[in-house]
C-alpha cells in the first residue's frame, strides 16, 4: 500500500536557471506534509516535479530520484501520464473545465481514461462530490457549467475531479489562496478528512493553515530545503536560525 | 465645481464622438443594404431561385444553378480548407517546434496577402491544366487556397487563449497531451475556430476573381464536380456588364441574394457560439 515518497538529490531548471538544489525529503503516507517558504523559493517547483508536471514547462529539466512505491518516476521506462494518474494534482487558482458541467468536470478524468459506463460513472463522480464536501451544494446542478460555481465551490470541484480517478497521492498548490476563511477552513476540513486514505502534500503561504493541517512541515528558501520535520517541532523549536527568522516573520 | 463641470462635458462630447465613430463603421453596410434592396429587391421573385437564366435577348429566368453553384463552391473549399487549416492552426499553437512554426505562420501571413486572382492562377496550373478543363473542383482548390491563412492564424489565436491552467489540470489527472488538445483545449477554443471558420467562408462567399479561370461559370444546372459550375459573382459580374436593363435588374438581385448569404453565415456563427458552456469568457 502507500508508502510515501522519497525524494533524494532533487533538482529542477528552468532553462538556465537552477531552482531546486539537491532537495532531499521523506512524505510519509496517509498525512500531510506541508511545504512553506517566502515567494519564489521554489515550492511550486518542488511539487510540480512529484508528478512530472514540471517538464510540461517547454525547457524546464528535473534530475534526481522521487521514489514513490517503490519506483523512481523519473526512471527512463516510466510513462509520465501514468505518474500523473496516480499523484493527482489541485491547483492555485481553480480551473475548473469551462466547457463541461459539474458533473463531467469531475467525470473527466475517468472519461479521458476510457471508463464509458455510466453507473461507474455516476457512483464515482457521487464518491468523489462527497469526498471533496460538495455534493450537498452542488447535487441538484450537476448539469450546469461549472465555472458557474463560487470559487470556493469551483476549488472543491478540482479536488473532486482530481479525486475522482483515486490518487494515491494528491499534491495541492496553495489551494485555499483564492479563498476566504470561511471557504478555507472547509478545505482544511476536507484534508483532514482526505488523509485518511490519502498521501497529502500540500503548499501553503499560511503558516498557521500548515501548523493546523500538516503533521510534517518543510521549510524552502531559495531554492534549498532549510529544514523538515514533524510541524510542532519546526513552529515550536526550529533548528535553523532561518526558519526562526521566517517563522516569526523576521523576514519574508 | 467647474473642473467637474469640464470633464463632464468632455465625457459626453468623448461619447458622441465614439458613437458616431462607431456608426459610421456600420454605415456603408446599411447604405450598401438599402442600395441592394432598392435596386434589386424589384427582381426578386419565385423564379429568380427556381430558375436557370434565360438565353440572351428573353426577359425572366432566374439564378437557381448559381446560387446552387456557390453553395455547392463554399462547400467544397470549406471541405478543403477548414480541416487543414484548424489542425494547421492546432499545430502551430501546440508546437514546442520554433522555426517551422515560425516559418509556416509567416507564409500563411504572407499568403493571407496574395491577391485572389493570383490564387485562382495557382489553382488554375494546379487543377485546371492536367484536368483540361474548368471545374467546381478547381474553383473550390482556389477559394480554400484563400481561406486557408485565415482558418489557421485564427485557430492558432483561439487555441493559445485556452489558458495553460487548463491545459495543466488535463495533464495532471493522467490524460495523454493529445487527448488533452482533443478534448479539452479544442472544445474551448470551439468558439472563437467555429467563428474564424465563418468569417473565412463568409470572405470567400464573394470571391469573383479567383473562380474566372476556375469554376468559369455556367449557364446550366451543376453537371458533375469536374464540370464547370455556376457561381452568384460570376454570374453578377457576367449581367452587371451585359447590355440588357433585365440583367442589370438581375445582376442587382443577385448582389442582393449574396450579401443576405453572407449575412447569415455570419449571424449563424453568431448563434452557434451562443449559450453554449462558457462559449463566452
Ligand atoms: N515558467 C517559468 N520559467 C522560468 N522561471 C520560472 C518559471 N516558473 C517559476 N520560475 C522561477 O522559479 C523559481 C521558483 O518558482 P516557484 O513558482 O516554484 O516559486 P514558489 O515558491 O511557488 O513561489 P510562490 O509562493 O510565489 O508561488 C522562481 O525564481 C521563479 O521566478
Ligand atoms: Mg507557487
Amino acid at each position: 500500500m502507500a508508502d510515501g515518497i522519497t525524494v533524494t538529490k532533487l533538482n529542477a531548471w528552468f532553462g538556465p536557471s537552477h531552482v531546486l538544489h539537491d532537495i532531499d525529503l521523506a512524505v510519509a503516507p496517509r498525512a500531510v506534509t506541508a511545504i512553506i517558504g517566502p515567494s519564489g523559493c521554489g515550492k511550486s517547483t518542488f511539487i510540480r516535479c512529484l508528478n512530472r508536471m514540471h517538464e510540461v514547462v517547454p525547457g524546464a529539466r528535473v534530475v534526481g530520484t522521487v521514489l514513490q512505491e517503490g519506483q523512481d518516476i523519473y526512471s527512463p521506462g516510466v510513462d509520465p501520464v501514468e505518474v500523473r494518474r496516480r499523484i493527482g494534482m489541485v491547483f492555485q487558482k481553480p480551473n475548473p473545465f469551462p466547457t463541461m458541467t459539474v458533473f463531467d468536470n469531475v467525470a473527466a478524468g475517468l472519461r479521458l481514461g476510457g471508463v464509458r459506463d455510466r453507473g461507474v460513472l455516476n457512483e464515482r463522480v457521487e464518491r468523489a462530490l462527497h469526498a471533496a464536501a460538495l455534493w450537498e451544494e452542488v447535487k441538484d446542478r450537476l448539469g450546469k457549467p461549472g465555472a458557474g460555481l463560487s470559487g470556493g465551490q469551483q476549488q472543491r470541484l478540482c479536488i473532486a475531479r482530481a479525486l475522482a480517478v483515486e490518487p494515491e497521492v494528491l499534491l495541492m498548490d496553495e489551494p485555499c489562496s483564492a479563498l476566504d476563511p470561511i471557504a478555507t477552513a472547509r478545505i482544511e476540513e476536507l484534508i483532514l478528512e482526505l488523509k485518511r486514505d490519502l498521501t497529502i502534500v500540500i503548499v501553503t503561504h499560511n503558516m498557521q493553515q500548515a501548523a493546523r493541517v500538516a503533521d510534517a512541515t518543510g521549510f524552502f528558501l531559495l531554492g534549498e530545503l532549510v529544514e523538515f520535520g514533524p510541524t510542532s517541532q519546526l513552529f515550536t523549536k526550529p533548528v535553523d536560525k532561518r526558519t526562526e527568522d521566517y517563522i516569526t516573520g523576521r523576514f519574508g | 465645481m467647474t473642473t467637474t463641470r469640464w470633464r463632464q462635458r468632455v465625457s459626453s462630447l468623448m461619447a458622441i464622438l465614439t458613437a458616431a465613430a462607431a456608426g459610421s463603421v456600420i454605415l456603408p453596410l446599411v447604405l450598401i443594404f438599402g442600395f441592394l434592396l432598392w435596386q434589386g429587391a424589384a427582381a426578386i421573385n419565385v423564379d429568380f431561385f427556381t430558375h436557370l437564366p434565360k438565353p440572351v435577348g428573353e426577359v425572366g429566368g432566374g439564378m437557381a444553378n448559381a446560387i446552387i453553384g456557390t453553395l455547392i463552391l463554399l462547400g467544397l473549399a470549406s471541405l478543403l480548407g477548414l480541416p487543414i487549416g484548424i489542425l494547421g492552426g492546432v499545430y502551430l499553437a501546440e508546437s514546442r517546434d520554433r522555426r517551422l512554426p515560425w516559418i509556416v505562420r509567416f507564409l500563411a501571413d504572407v499568403l493571407n496577402g496574395v491577391p485572389s486572382i493570383v490564387i485562382g492562377i495557382f489553382a488554375y496550373t494546379l487543377v485546371v491544366l492536367p484536368m483540361r478543363r474548368f471545374s467546381a473542383v478547381a474553383g473550390g482548390v482556389a477559394l480554400a487556397v484563400i481561406m486557408l491563412p485565415i482558418v489557421v492564424r485564427t485557430t492558432e489565436e483561439m487555441v493559445r487563449l485556452v489558458p495553460a491552467s487548463l491545459r495543466e489540470a488535463g495533464l495532471a489527472l493522467g490524460v495523454p497531451e493529445w487527448k488533452v488538445v482533443l478534448r479539452v483545449v479544442l472544445p474551448t477554443a470551439r468558439a472563437g475556430i467555429v467563428t474564424g471558420a465563418m468569417v473565412a467562408v463568409a470572405r470567400v462567399a464573394g470571391e469573383t476573381a479567383p473562380l474566372l479561370f476556375t469554376a468559369f461559370g455556367n449557364r446550366f444546372w451543376h453537371q458533375g464536380l469536374d464540370q464547370p459550375i455556376a457561381a452568384l459573382p460570376l454570374q453578377i459580374f457576367a449581367y452587371a456588364i451585359a447590355p440588357y436593363d433585365d440583367w442589370h435588374r438581375q445582376a442587382w438581385a443577385g448582389a442582393l441574394v449574396l450579401i443576405v448569404l453572407v449575412l447569415a453565415v455570419s449571424l449563424m456563427a453568431r448563434l452557434v457560439t451562443r449559450g453554449r458552456v462558457g462559449a463566452v469568457r
